[in-house]
């Protein structure tokens, strides 16, 4: 016999439980997962805060991914309560034993005044360029919102920098702060594909700005053209989410290093040597910090940059792109980051070997010691890295004579 | 024996190898038998008092010795030993 539409109602509001806007309130927060099956363009107006959206068209294939739990509480609710009762019909077909309907959906809810959240909306635009991101449901569109919304800031517009910024770019991370005081070397060239033949002599920053913005025009590109030093290292790292490390002196990387703990600012680290990387990230107090690993800085000879030793392209390329995979999971707070782990990478042997790392607790940066004598102002002294004149360079080992800026 | 891993930087000291077997209970023989055979290494890793330079870390099995016993960490045949000085480029 043929069944109409209010057949197919009734049949559903007999067979699966409602439940009131006010009860759906009442639920302690976490306890439930509520879902929202409605059309996309109806989730953008306005949702239940901490719903997840799965339309009802979709909900076959991504109920499970959404909540993978058959016997977890479900509540699903739409516009006004019906099409929420045959996605739970649906839900029950498919094994869920604990799913209910909120009657009334949302205009019910927001007509007894209940609190809603609107999603930052992505326009037409955007949608199509970060779809792929907006297909994966660790990312979606509060997670793009979340990328277009940070700061990364990029120390050095090199070998490292050039593919992490491209991708943190492509991406769409909101800001993204480059350091460098250097112009454009054709040496550069050979691994640095942020900057161009045609740009030789430019400034770096600025040949980094036209190329992030030719990917893609959205980011916002703040160029700081100048030597990140111990009196403007606190200004330049201010209000970024996350700062990526791709210099290549000591000095760098221990001002940035005792600053960015200091601040709270996580640092994801790589330095590269002909075939070989090193990879970590230091989130301040999570794990240990820069001078946890390294407490002072190696000789000359035992540390040469790119310009003495030499270096395969690949390997800042490979190590760049690990440390944008980094940046990316901090922002969008998923994921297991290096915290605590050090990966070596060797090109030679296409191996990657993890070691572990632990915070000293005589961290003259990042002990509780050491954030009490901040806190009073007397910050504990920490290895000369020698200002002045920084790893001076001996006859002996690899690096030979070399001058501090031809070590770049 | 156990195999120690040369970085990069330290390979030119050992005639280019990537890794040495080497007798040795702890990292203390494992480093003395390494620059006994390689003697060019002792200031690269070894203060004068002979101890382990601060800017070379020592890992046995993925572990940094420092948070270990030091040199007079026991190293089993077999075990892995890597020395890891920190690196500049960018």
């Amino acid at each position: 016999m043929p069944k109409s539409y209010a057949d197919l109602v009734r049949e559903a509001r007999a067979q699966i439980k409602e439940v009131t806007p006010q009860e759906v309130d009442a639920l302690p927060a976490g306890s439930t997962t509520i879902v929202d099956v409605r059309e996309a363009s109806e989730w953008e107006q306005g949702h239940l805060p901490g719903a997840r959206h799965v339309s009802k068209s979709y909900i076959e294939g991504q109920i499970e991914g959404a909540v993978p739990d058959r016997d977890a509480p479900v509540i699903l609710y739409c516009a006004g309560g019906v099409r929420s009762l045959f996605a739970a019909q649906t839900l029950s077909e498919m094994g869920y034993t604990n799913v209910a309907s909120m009657s009334g959906g949302f205009q019910a809810w927001k007509g007894a005044g209940l609190e809603f959240e609107t999603p930052v909306v992505l326009s037409a635009e955007q949608k199509l360029r970060y779809s792929r991101h907006l297909l994966i449901p660790e990312v979606g569109a509060a997670g793009q919102a979340r990328l277009l919304g940070s700061k990364a800031l990029l120390i050095g517009a090199g070998g490292l920098g050039s593919p992490a910024s491209l991708y943190l770019a492509a991406a769409g991370v909101g800001t993204i702060g480059i350091v460098d005081f250097d112009v454009v070397d054709i040496s550069n060239l050979q691994r640095q594909i942020l900057h161009t033949t045609d740009r030789v002599g430019e400034r770096k920053t600025e040949s980094a700005r036209r190329s992030i913005n030719a990917l893609n025009p959205d980011i916002k590109v703040v160029a700081h053209e100048e030597m990140l030093v111990a009196a403007n290292v606190e200004r330049i790292i201010a209000g970024y989410d996350v700062i990526l490390d791709g210099t290549d002196t000591f000095e760098t990387r221990y001002i940035l290093n005792d600053a960015a703990v200091a601040a709270g600012i996580p640092v994801v680290h790589a330095s590269v040597f002909r075939f070989e990387g090193q990879l970590t990230t230091f989130i301040p107090y999570e794990g240990p910090c820069y001078r946890c690993l390294y407490p002072t800085p190696p000789p000359p000879e035992l540390a040469p940059g790119c310009s003495v030793a030499g270096v395969l392209g690949v390997v800042p390329g490979i190590l760049g792109l690990l440390q944008a995979n980094e940046a990316l999971k901090i922002l969008l707070g998923i994921g297991q980051t290096l915290a605590g782990r050090l990966v070596l990478f060797d090109a030679l042997e296409t191996e990657f070997t993890e070691l572990k790392l632990r915070r000293d607790p005589n961290c003259p940066i990042c002990s509780d010691a050491a954030v009490e004598a901040r806190a009073a102002g007397r910050p504990l002294a920490v290895a000369n890295v020698g200002a002045d004149a920084p790893f001076l360079l001996t006859t002996t080992g690899l690096a030979g004579k070399v001058s501090p800026e031809a070590r770049a | 024996m156990s195999t120690v891993f040369i970085p990069g930087v330290l390979r030119a000291n050992v005639g280019g190898v990537k890794s040495l077997e080497l007798e040795g209970d702890s990292i203390r023989g494992v480093v003395e038998a390494l620059v006994a055979k390689h003697p060019s290494l002792g200031s690269q890793l070894l203060t004068e008092d002979g101890d382990l330079n601060r800017f070379v870390n020592v890992y046995v099995n993925g572990q940094d010795v420092r948070y270990l016993a030091g040199l007079d960490t026991a190293v089993a045949p077999a075990d892995e030993v890597r020395l890891l000085p920190a690196m500049a480029g960018g």
